[in-house]
């Protein structure tokens, strides 16, 4: 492959990759919001109710 | 009385539902295409710019609109649309946010079901040993409702029902059947993805036969990737990078209002919308561009890849690809390939389910099963014609229509409801609203202007291209019943044609047709002039009336007969279309009528 090519190449799908990667780790170590929330999976855990 | 809203189970499971809406065949089929066809890795630059300015901030909009409708209990765009502005008018065009998903499901279930059609007889082995006029014509008997491949009669229609049933019933779970499904099918999807992808850039000149020595599928990933800067200056390639944002992040289709409609106003959705909008070009341009053009210009060559490329090539052309790999790996690659795009397919089709579940949740009180159920039925009544009348253009016309002129003028819309009528300083506070991340504040001002106006000018450039289409200028064949049969334009440069072998049902025309070949050694396209053919088959009451060595200009006479043109079909699709965007303005109007009964009207 021409050097050019791979530059656009690594450049355009590392920053893609590492942009999608950095959100989702986001979401992931973000702390969720207090009860009650919108999401159901999370709906028991006592540590999260407001009262 | 609404009956009981529903919830996401998780956080991941929305962002991955999200992503899935988003994700869709146009991710490996269409962007690789879209880069090729102009100007390689240059393309690059304007897609991630469009990105930024429309992509980001349409979720953005979307996102937060459908969070504030939900807050009122409302999960589909008419009544969401309806609580940001005063007017009646507003809930009419949130009808497009039910009319372009009902439509579009119609015909992409038939995409879908061709995905799992080939799953099977990828399984089966029925491409075994086929050369790849044989895989190209498999496809094409597939798609002729009279033939069957398997045995089963009309196949493709039976595919297409088990296609839409499974989505019927995936739906009737309501929230959490999708999610389900997001959760396997999106992690499935990438896996997949990336088996494939490591093939196509590891392929190199492997893939060179007697026939293609020159293959090498890294002259694909250079064609892709080399930058031709002087692209950039070409207006034609930044409107084809802004509707390559578009349609690959499904906006502008009411799908992703009532997917955050059910989220609550202290919950983020800035992080939630960049997280799945980043997934969706995660796999659009790390996995889409390293699958199809590496591999199949790593066996067919790069000239064969201009000419060729375009969505036939993952039913016409892979198949036949996997082959070369042995008998074992290619029923392996047939699985990841179709099972790629099935995935891709039913996480997009469910949220087009969505809406209409919704909005019959809402103002009638209908149940999950109810309203899935209904769906389908509309969907089969909507799609048949797809699948029936394929080849006479029906699925186009539906294509163009409702999966691609309905988005560009509903998001156009919505964005000045949401940039000047709601106002930016509510829309503002509506994103801002719970974020998990901090939005640079730009964003507010390019939704002000830059989406609006980028998106403006998309539906002017291509107001003509409609007229073109509603006045059936893509072909002289205009009446619906005809005597006579006269030749279609050449699609290229030249004016006439020569008749180079005809039958009495049968005629080959001869034509001067020009193509893009890769200059290895300067890097560059040329154009080189070749002679090309444009044969026309006719059926038994029908005959030729040209000679060999006949000159045809478009538009002369080639047959005569009893003929039913294919304009008949498609003006039926367009009435029929419009018979749905009616049917649901009046189911609109009836839910309105049922809220002022109830004292719930607002405007």
């Amino acid at each position: 492959m021409k050097t050019e090519a791979i530059i656009i190449m690594v450049c355009a799908q590392g920053i893609v990759t590492a942009i999608t990667a950095y959100f989702f780790y986001k979401v992931l170590t973000t702390k969720p919001k207090q009860e009650p929330d919108s999401y159901s999976e999370n709906d028991d855990e006592t540590q999260r109710q407001d009262n | 009385m609404a009956a009981k809203a529903e919830s996401w189970g998780s956080r991941v499971g929305l962002i991955l539902a999200m992503a899935g809406n988003a994700v869709g065949l146009g991710n490996f089929l269409r962007f690789p295409v879209q880069a090729v066809q102009n100007g390689g890795g240059a393309f690059i630059i304007p897609y991630l710019v469009c990105f930024v300015v429309m992509g980001i901030p349409l979720l953005f909009i979307e996102w937060s609109t459908g969070r504030f409708g939900g807050r009122f209990g409302n999960h589909s765009t008419p009544y969401i649309l309806d609580t940001m502005a005063k007017g009646r008018i507003w809930k009419y065009i949130g009808v497009f946010g039910i009319f372009t998903n009902i439509a579009v499901a119609s015909y992409y279930c038939y995409i879908e079901s061709w995905t799992m059609s080939y799953v099977y007889h990828s399984v089966s082995g029925t491409f075994n040993g086929m050369n790849q006029a044989d895989v190209a014509g498999f496809f094409d008997t597939y798609t002729t409702i009279a033939k069957s491949t398997t045995g089963i009669p009309f196949e493709a229609v039976v595919f297409y029902i088990i296609c839409l049933l499974l989505n019927t019933y995936i739906l009737s779970k309501g929230l959490g059947g999708i999610e389900k499904v997001a959760k396997i099918g999106m992690p499935l999807l990438i896996l997949f993805g990336i088996v494939l992808a490591v093939k196509g850039l590891s392929l190199g000149t492997d893939g060179a036969s007697a026939l293609f020595p020159n293959a090498n599928a890294w002259d694909g990933l250079n064609f892709l990737w080399t930058p031709q800067f002087d692209s950039l200056w070409n207006p034609k390639v930044w409107l084809a990078a802004a509707g390559q944002i578009f349609f690959t992040l499904s906006v502008g289709m009411g799908t992703v209002h009532c997917y955050a409609a059910y989220i609550k106003s202290k919950d983020d959705i800035a992080l939630n919308a960049v997280s799945a909008g980043f997934m969706n070009e995660f796999v659009e341009v790390v996995l889409g561009s390293s699958i199809v053009i590496p591999i199949a210009a790593g066996y067919l060559g790069l000239d064969w890849v201009l000419q060729n490329a375009g969505f036939g090539m993952a039913f016409q052309t892979m198949p036949y690809l996997f082959q070369q790999w042995g008998d074992v790996l290619a029923i392996f690659a047939g699985i990841f390939w179709f099972g790629l795009l099935f995935f891709a397919g039913i996480t997009s089709s469910l949220a087009m389910g969505t809406p209409w579940i919704g909005f019959m949740r809402d103002e009638f009180g209908w149940k999950n099963k109810k309203g899935a159920w209904s769906f389908g039925l509309i969907a089969l009544i909507m799609g048949l014609p797809t699948v029936i009348f394929f080849k006479e253009g029906v699925f186009d016309e539906y294509d163009y229509w409702a999966g691609t002129v309905s988005l560009v003028v509903f998001a156009f819309l919505e964005t000045i409801l949401f940039a000047w009528i709601f106002g930016i300083k509510r829309g503002w506070e509506e994103i801002n609203l719970g974020a998990d991340i901090k939005v640079p504040v730009i964003f507010k001002y390019i939704i002000l202007v830059v989406t609006p106006g980028l998106l403006g000018w998309v539906l002017i450039a291509s107001v003509p291209d409609m007229v073109n289409k509603a006045t059936d200028e893509d072909t002289n064949n205009k009446e619906w019943f005809a005597d006579a049969y006269y030749a279609e334009s050449y699609g290229s440069t030249a004016e006439f044609g020569v008749v180079d072998s005809v039958t009495p049902n049968f005629v080959k025309i001869a034509f001067d047709n020009e193509r893009k070949v890769f200059n290895k050694a300067q890097s560059s396209l040329t154009t080189v002039k070749y002679t090309d053919f444009k044969t026309y088959s006719f059926k038994g009451d029908q005959h030729t009336v040209v000679k060999k060595g006949d000159v045809v200009k478009p538009k002369d006479k080639i047959a005569e007969g009893k003929f039913t043109n294919n304009v008949m079909y498609k003006t039926l699709g367009r009435l029929l279309l419009i018979t749905l965007f009616i049917f649901i303005c009046v189911v609109v109007y009836r839910a309105y009528l049922k809220r002022v009964k109830e004292g719930r009207a607002t405007s």
